[in-house]
């Protein structure tokens, strides 16, 4: 890669200044005693406590999976802080008792949370290490029968909700992160949208790790009942250090009949340095369950950073005529390495599913899709359409699809089509003989590369994302 | 159109250049005026591609010796895009497939960023509309192909018309062709031929580089060159080209080996 493209792709990491806030962290490691004590620290109710006891049992007993497309030094799951959230006085009741340090570092991340300055049109929850340190517009989304808040007041404010779909759509022993998360998560949103309702804005989460040994164990929950509709999106960020922190989240969403829920996440970790050292350690699970007829889950990703991605977006369309629908791009720099894809198991009759996935590799970084198909033994007249298009900056990246078809009746339809291009020295020669610079040549490709998942995209986000990836590539291509 | 006193607008003087450690130009001289047409013409390999790509500020490829002056100014110097916006216009013999960018973006950006260069301001979108619509006519072009993607399953005659439309619509000082006429039919090089024609004027000037005479049939140059290991081995009208297309290039090489060794 000559010097323009490198220059491009290696833009500084804005996100990655340190609040210095007091916390009440405790000692790193994992044991029994680490999950009560999390627990008893957000006073939890009793079956909370065997939730999470089953869970810890049950990852004991599995092992860290390796079959993704990535490799990275052993994880010494004792060198991790489990807990950590900055001190409060008391459980603030309103956004005026929120530390002014917090209010400040969500301020400069672009998410003011002030009463004043808030964005008109989006709730958002934010995530500040392991807890939730407000959600705006709670009263004014209750009005609709709307819930909005951290999981942790959902479990002691609607526990029936709670015990009856948390695990549901990823159980306990699901995977060795899911099963991690569900031992030790401390936080994370809860969202209920009553029967028949429209949610009136769009609810956003922000995550932000700053706590350089913590890891983030997020749990999110997405209930939407007959015939509503909401759209939900988040936000990830994370200070600069040379050591890499776990993040291993677990996002469940439940659509019941004729309801839709549009999940989309800006993904903005830090990636670790030039040279591959430091960065978060992306493990996720994200399942939607479309167990309704005529249900709609659609995810839509753009991923950036993180040192290593590895996450799976998932539909389970058992209600007849369900449609799933995953669009993501995954763009990867330096030593930065993606493991990502989607899952699109049809169960019921007539479901559809669409898979859109971009990657864009650069630098000498590792980006794959990874996804599967699967259509059940009683999916008859399903149908699934994936695209994986592949975009490789320079000489030294690479890029992986690795489709999994599997088709248990002859009456569905699969369709697969993949491409692979390329923004090299020929494509901005062209472009800078006709006087387009070279950053306005990338961001051009680039844009136009990623137009079927940004369309998709609520667009506030879609000029942000745009935006972001812009910047990611600053400096890459030559 | 020629006059002894007009602006000269490309001199190359003892030029060479090389490529991964291999001289392709050994001592290149050129000078071309406004309101001229030059045709280089020459064998393959030697070097006439090349030749246009420097001229354009190709990174591949490495000076080593002698200079080019664009207007009076070290070409050089130059980035490749600020060479395009000062007016150096190449007309791409393979023009690069670039998918999800439609081809009316494309000329948009292209076009301010030399209205801007310009010191002028940018077009919007309703004005360069206009502007871009009325330019399809010089190749006949359907403006259904400015939805489109940029060259993407353009047929080759379509993606050299898309050239030339460019050419058109950034009125460029120095219009370079890299063998536009290659794997064109005879209608199509007509319409190219004929868009050229349209866009010569006294203030600027054209250098075609081809293999054939045919093309000259449909724009007529002033001087043509005859280029072969890394330089213009000897320079004529337009008679000259006819005398290659009948007896071939081996006449010239002779006479430069015999010169050379006299």
């Amino acid at each position: 890669m000559s010097a323009t493209v490198q220059n491009l792709v290696n833009q500084p990491y804005k996100y990655g200044f340190v609040t210095n806030i007091e916390s009440d962290t405790i000692p790193k490691g994992l044991s029994e005693d680490v999950v009560r004590l999390i627990s008893a620290k957000k006073e939890e109710p009793e079956w909370m406590l065997e939730f999470r006891l089953k869970a810890y049992r049950q990852w004991l007993k599995l092992t860290e999976p390796t079959w993704q497309n990535a490799s990275y030094p052993a994880i010494d799951y004792q060198d991790i802080v489990y807990y950590s959230a900055p001190k409060v006085k008391e459980k603030k009741k309103s956004l005026e008792e929120v530390d002014p340090e917090l209010l400040d570092t969500f301020e400069k991340l672009g998410i003011p949370l002030s009463e004043q300055k808030r964005l008109t049109n989006v709730a958002v929850d934010a995530i500040f290490d392991s807890v939730s340190v407000a959600t705006t517009f709670r009263e004014k989304l209750a009005e609709q029968g709307v819930i909005f808040c951290s999981i942790s007041e959902a479990i002691k404010e609607y526990p029936e909700l709670i015990q009856k779909y948390l695990g549901s759509v990823v159980p306990v022993a699901d995977n060795y992160f899911a099963a991690l998360n569900s031992a030790v998560f401390s936080d994370g949103s809860f969202v209920y949208i009553p029967k028949g309702t429209k949610c009136p804005m769009e609810l956003s989460t922000y995550f932000r790790i700053n706590n350089g040994d913590s890891g983030q164990f997020e749990r999110t929950l997405i209930v939407a009942e007959e015939g509503s509709y909401v759209s939900y999106l988040e936000g990830c960020t994370a200070p600069m250090y040379d050591t890499n922190q776990l993040h291993a989240a677990v996002v469940e969403l439940v659509a019941l009949d004729n309801a839709e829920i549009k999940y989309s996440t800006v993904q903005n970790w830090y990636a670790g340095d030039a040279n591959g050292k430091g960065g978060i350690y992306n493990f996720v699970t994200k399942r939607g369950l479309c167990q309704g007829v005529n249900s709609k889950i659609s995810w839509t990703q753009v991923e950036t950073g993180s040192a290593i991605t590895w996450k799976y977006p998932s539909c389970v369309l058992v209600g007849d005529n369900s449609v799933g629908e995953f669009y993501s791009v995954a763009l990867t720099n330096h030593y930065q390495q993606a493991d990502t894809g989607t899952k699109m198991v049809h169960i019921g009759k007539n479901t559809k599913s669409t898979i859109i996935s971009k990657g864009i590799s650069a630098g000498k970084s590792k980006n794959s899709y990874r996804g599967l198909v699967k259509i059940g033994p009683k999916a008859t007249g399903a149908r699934n359409y994936s695209q994986c298009d592949s975009m490789l900056i320079g000489d030294n990246a690479q890029a992986n699809t690795f489709p999994y078809i599997q088709v248990q009746n002859d009456r569905g339809r699969v369709e697969h089509e993949a491409s692979t291009s390329k923004i090299g020295e020929d494509q901005l020669f062209y472009f800078a003989q006709r006087g387009i610079s070279p950053e306005d040549a990338i961001s051009m490709m680039i844009s136009g590369f990623c137009k079927d998942v940004f369309n998709q995209l609520p667009m506030e986000f879609a000029v942000e994302a745009d935006r972001l990836l812009s910047l990611k590539l600053e400096g890459s291509v030559g | 159109m020629i006059s002894q006193n007009s602006e000269v607008i490309l001199a190359v003087r003892d030029l060479t250049a090389e490529v991964d450690g291999t001289p392709i130009l050994k001592g290149l001289n050129l000078e071309v005026k406004a309101g001229e047409i030059h045709a280089i013409m020459g064998p393959n390999g030697s070097g006439k591609s090349t030749f246009s790509k420097i001229l354009a500020g190709h990174p591949d490829y490495t000076v080593t010796g002698g200079e080019v002056l664009f207007r009076g100014q070290n070409l050089l110097e130059m980035e490749a895009e600020e060479r395009a916006r000062s007016g150096i216009f190449l007309a791409f013999q393979y023009p690069i497939e670039i998918p999800g960018v439609s081809n009316l973006d494309f000329l948009r950006v292209a076009y301010n960023s030399k209205r801007q260069h310009a010191g002028l301001e940018e077009l919007d979108a309703f004005d360069f509309d206009e502007l871009v619509r009325q330019k399809l006519d010089v190749v006949k072009m359907d403006s259904a192909f400015l939805s489109r993607s940029l060259n993407e399953g353009f047929s080759g005659g379509e993606k050299k018309r898309n050239e030339i439309l460019q050419m058109a619509l950034l009125e460029p000082v120095l219009g370079i062709l890299d063998e536009t006429d290659s794997g064109l039919d005879i209608d199509a090089l007509k319409i190219v031929a004929g868009g050229v024609n349209q866009l010569t004027k006294p203030d600027n000037a054209i250098v075609l580089i081809t293999h054939y005479q045919r093309l000259l049939n449909y724009i007529v140059p002033d001087f043509v060159h005859v280029m072969a290991r890394g330089r213009i081995l000897t320079s004529g009208g337009k008679e000259l080209a006819l005398e290659l297309e009948t007896r071939g290039y081996d006449w010239v090489l002779e006479s430069e080996t015999v010169g050379a060794g006299a």
